[in-house]
């Protein structure tokens, strides 16, 4: 039987490689929001690793819910990239410091 | 080993061999399928929980609607990589070495007794008829009923915030006004004049 430490690894490594991820990639916009994807996907990991050994259904509806909001911030993630990139015709983040003092 | 413990360790290691290429490829079209593998071996392990609906709709939803998305905004955007990727190397070892410490403390917490096999045993498989899909309706209509309408409003709101963001009027193209259209009077299109008859020029008789 595959204990539930294992999973709970697994969303951990899952997580790490996320960070690192948003570490490595701090210029390329696209990289980022698929590193917060992976992100959502190992905290997912970890709800359903413990609604299945507590037998209890609640950790499921939350990653619905989850599933639900991560896919909206997905949505309006690439719709304001798209935008960006018609105005400044980059993604580099480096690029983007209008705002700054 | 039985079959369901191979199952979980093949992908998991999938997954994770797919997220590292996802954070270090070059290429962001292939970064976008590396995700589509991970989605799919997380779909796997998810259904090792017994999370059968979730799984599939996380391939309907992520690898079927997100990662298209995804394709489609990657494949729009005429990106120059070589300026994207400087630096990347430059916070690798630092950042490897917090992932490493990372992934080092939270193995070292998770493998608590706690967590293991007596203390938290693995509960035995539904039986045979038991529907994840009814268990899951059940108490999303009754106990979670409200945040699931809050969770439409979201994708609602979403809806309508991609396409307020991404619409935008060229002043060069024409556009109808239905409203005007639907307002106007005969009197606007129409003029009756009235005049003498007069005889055609080349009229003979």
């Amino acid at each position: 039987m595959i204990p539930l430490a294992h999973y709970l690894i697994l969303g951990a490594i899952m997580f790490c490689l996320s960070v690192i991820g948003i570490f490595l990639n701090r210029k390329n916009v696209v990289i980022l929001l698929m590193s917060i994807e992976l992100l959502l996907l190992a905290i997912n990991i970890n709800f359903l690793a413990f609604s299945h050994y507590l037998q209890d259904p609640a950790g499921q509806v939350f990653v619905f819910f989850i599933l639900t909001v991560a896919a909206a911030e997905s949505a309006i993630g690439l719709a304001i990239l798209i935008v960006l990139f018609r105005n400044r015709h980059t993604i580099n983040v480096e690029d983007l410091d209008t705002l700054k003092g | 080993m039985s079959f369901a413990q191979l199952a979980f360790y093949f992908f998991a290691a999938v997954m994770i061999v797919a997220a590292t290429m996802v954070i270090t490829i070059r290429n962001p079209v292939k970064a976008a399928l590396f995700l589509v593998l991970a989605f799919v071996s997380g779909a796997c392990v998810w259904m090792t929980l017994e999370a059968e609906f979730l799984a599939i709709v996380l391939v309907l939803v992520y690898v079927g609607a997100v990662m298209v998305l995804f394709l489609f905004v990657v494949m729009m955007l005429d990106v120059n990589l070589s300026r994207l990727r400087e630096g990347f190397g430059e916070y690798l070892p630092i950042g490897g070495l917090v992932a490493v410490l990372m992934v080092l403390e939270m193995a070292i917490v998770l493998s608590a007794d706690s967590f293991d096999q007596q203390n938290m045993p693995r509960p035995e498989p539904e039986a045979e008829g038991y529907s994840n899909t009814k268990e899951l309706g059940r108490l999303l209509y009754t106990f979670y009923v409200y945040p699931f309408e809050i969770a439409a409003l979201i994708l609602l709101v979403a809806i309508i915030a991609a396409i307020a963001l991404t619409l935008r009027k060229r002043p060069e193209t024409k556009y109808q006004n239905p409203a005007k259209q639907v307002a106007v009077k005969r009197e606007d299109r129409v003029r009756l004049v009235k005049m003498a008859a007069e005889r055609r020029k080349d009229d003979q008789s």
